[in-house]
């Protein structure tokens, strides 16, 4: 466990988070902890509670009971755009870029600051936005289709995009939710290296159902299931584990065999 | 890729050139009755550009702009009838006169000044349009419901004008061609043809405004609003500022158009605010083509024309033919003639009726110019 050990002050922690759809418990006493600049992979078979559990994070849903702090502060009862611009970013399981704008558009929203009305009609980009918008597309491979609509990029092509919007975002977290679906193997690979790489600077917390993928990011696993921490660990541990094999990996092992 | 881009370029010029030269030709060639007619529907023509802002690009249809289109014409109009009344017994607007009225309504005041009645045409309707918008908007009710809102707003303000006996006069509205300005009277030819080079300018003036406010980053984040405003939220953006601030600028803009179309049609009435006008407002952008902006201005003016050379000819159908046109747009048009003629207007149709062989829908293949899709 020692890849768990936190060095310092923690970036993101949620405290005892329960979140109640009329009765149901989506999430429950739900607790964990990320440090900065580190790499985590959540786990879990459908309905665990993953998606709520961004969800929260981002402020599109309330928590029931608990609390949710990122660099110190609470960020129950604020809007989604300003967790957003406190610096947390997320992608969504399947991509959701602005489909009738250009693939250079798109990441400009991403990467424009500040966001405001007045600075959008008035002001223009500066040149280091530029040069990043840039920097992205190539990134992620679009340079080439950088005034094409983002609707008519394939759907690996959006996960992409969708990601380096991500990243122009430039947030200290990044929630990643199913990158790798509908992916080719090889994009897969690519997808692993540019969230490995991304951590350090950034926070990351991929939600994932791709056990390779998994593997790949070397990254410690949380394991959720009806809405609670089953267990954290190494992908080995976290493998071995009997719990996890019960509920999650067991029945994928016989699935398969 | 280049040609259809510059072929594009060219279909825009012409549209242009033909625009300016019905404007600066028309008070040439047509009697002062046409003039008056197109000047009336150039300032409907501003209504649908406001229109077109909030829903083409926007994604918020609103059924109640013309609350904001009465609001300016009432404001124009109330200032008219202060104008001149000096000249009345009682030193008020004659029509008080019907209902014993002796005193002039407090709200009357403000509007004897041109100046305040200048900048009230179009700020009255703002603010309103502004206040209601943003309250509708922090709650996130947006789609149908915001549309359903809309209309019953309208019906509201309908409903209060039309009681309004004693302070506006009612159902009769306020009247303006005997009325003087610059010792004009308003319903004077001479006068008329000044309204109409105003209002082409105004057009003009407005269109350059909108075209600015679309283009651009600010523009991106309207059309990032209509096609997934929860996303946008989490990229940091607030959606509730920009779309108060685009609702709140086209209620501006149909007081505008509303204060230009009282004084070329003679009266400012609650009939703005019935329930069909501000459909019809609707129809217009949707005709000509969402998201163009020089569409919402050529179906306003079009399709009034045609109102009114078939009301003349033929007074029981323009309905159905507007009920057709409409039909028409909806299965064959999404986009109107506008938005027709930007994508790949001619063989989309073809498409549509089954005329054309289906070509493979995924872009890159015709793009790329390599594959071949075999139905």
């Amino acid at each position: 466990m020692t890849m768990l050990s936190t060095g310092g002050e923690a970036l993101l922690e949620l405290q005892q988070i329960t979140v109640s759809f009329d009765g149901f418990l989506a999430l429950r006493d739900l607790n964990l902890s990320l440090t900065p600049g580190e790499l985590r992979a959540v786990i879990g078979p459908n309905g665990a509670g993953k998606t709520t559990f961004l969800d929260v994070i981002t402020g599109k849903t309330a928590p029931t009971e608990g609390d949710v702090v990122f660099k110190g502060c609470s960020l129950l009862g604020r809007p989604e755009h300003r967790i957003a611009r406190m610096g947390i970013g997320r992608k969504f399981q399947s991509p959701r870029v602005f489909e009738h704008l250009s693939v250079q558009d798109n990441l400009v929203l991403a990467v424009n600051q500040p966001k405001q009305p007045w600075s959008l009609l008035v002001g223009g980009l500066n040149a280091s936005q530029r040069d990043q918008v840039h920097h992205l597309m190539s990134i992620v491979n679009l340079q080439n289709r950088a005034d094409w609509a983002a609707g008519s990029l394939s759907h690996g092509q959006k996960q992409w995009l969708e990601i380096a919007m991500l990243v122009g975002q430039d947030p200290d977290l990044l929630l990643v939710d199913e990158p790798v679906a509908g992916l080719t193997d090889e994009e897969t690979d690519l997808t692993a290296d540019l969230l490995k790489s991304l951590a350090g600077d950034h926070t990351v917390l991929v939600i994932e159902h791709d056990m390779e993928f998994i593997r790949r990011l070397e990254s410690p696993v949380t394991v959720l299931h009806q809405g609670h921490v089953l267990c954290e660990g190494t992908m080995d541990q976290v493998q071995a584990d009997p719990r996890v094999i019960e509920v999650y990996l067991g029945t994928t092992e016989e699935d398969n065999g | 890729m280049f040609s259809s881009f510059s072929q594009r370029r060219w279909t825009i010029v012409c549209l242009w050139v033909l625009i300016i030269a019905v404007i600066v030709a028309a008070p040439a060639v047509l009697p002062v009755f046409r003039l008056n007619l197109l000047g009336r529907f150039l300032s409907l023509s501003i209504v649908a550009l406001g229109i077109d802002l909030i829903w083409g690009f926007t994604g918020l249809l609103s059924l109640g702009q013309g609350i904001f289109f009465a609001l300016g014409g009432y404001a124009a109009a109330m200032y008219l009838q202060l104008s001149n009344a000096g000249d009345l017994p009682n030193g008020i607007p004659e029509f008080f006169g019907l209902y014993g009225v002796k005193e002039l309504p407090f709200f009357w005041h403000p509007f004897a000044s041109p100046w305040f009645a200048l900048i009230a045409i179009w700020l009255i309707p703002g603010i309103l349009a502004a206040v209601l918008g943003g309250l509708v908007f922090r709650n996130r009710i947006k789609g149908v419901y915001f549309s359903i809102l809309t209309q019953a707003a309208l019906l509201v303000f309908y409903n209060l004008f039309n009681g309004q006996q004693k302070l506006i006069n009612g159902t009769n509205g306020l009247q303006t061609p005997a009325t003087k300005l610059f010792g004009q009277y308003v319903g004077s030819d001479l006068m008329q043809r000044w309204f109409f080079w105003v209002t082409a300018v105004v057009v003009i003036l407005i269109w350059a405004l909108l075209r600015w406010v679309v283009r651009g980053r600010f523009g991106d984040v309207l059309i990032a609003i209509r096609d997934d405003e929860p996303r946008l939220r989490f990229a940091g953006y607030n959606p509730t500022l920009f779309k108060t601030f685009v609702f709140g600028l086209a209620g501006a803009l149909a007081g505008i158009g509303g204060a230009l179309y009282t004084v070329q049609s003679g009266s400012a009435s609650p009939q703005f605010m019935e329930v069909p006008m501000s459909i019809d407002m609707v129809i217009w952008v949707a005709v000509g083509g969402r998201g163009t902006l020089v569409g919402a201005i050529l179906g306003a003016v079009v399709i009034n024309f045609a109102k009114s050379l078939v009301s003349e000819a033929m007074p029981e159908s323009w309905l159905f033919i507007q009920g057709g046109l409409f039909i028409l747009v909806v299965t064959a048009l999404p986009e109107g003639v506008i938005g027709w003629f930007r994508g790949d207007g001619p063989g989309n149709l073809l498409n549509r009726v089954g005329l054309s062989r289906p070509s493979a829908t995924y872009p890159s293949l015709e793009l790329d110019g390599q594959e071949e899709v075999q139905p």
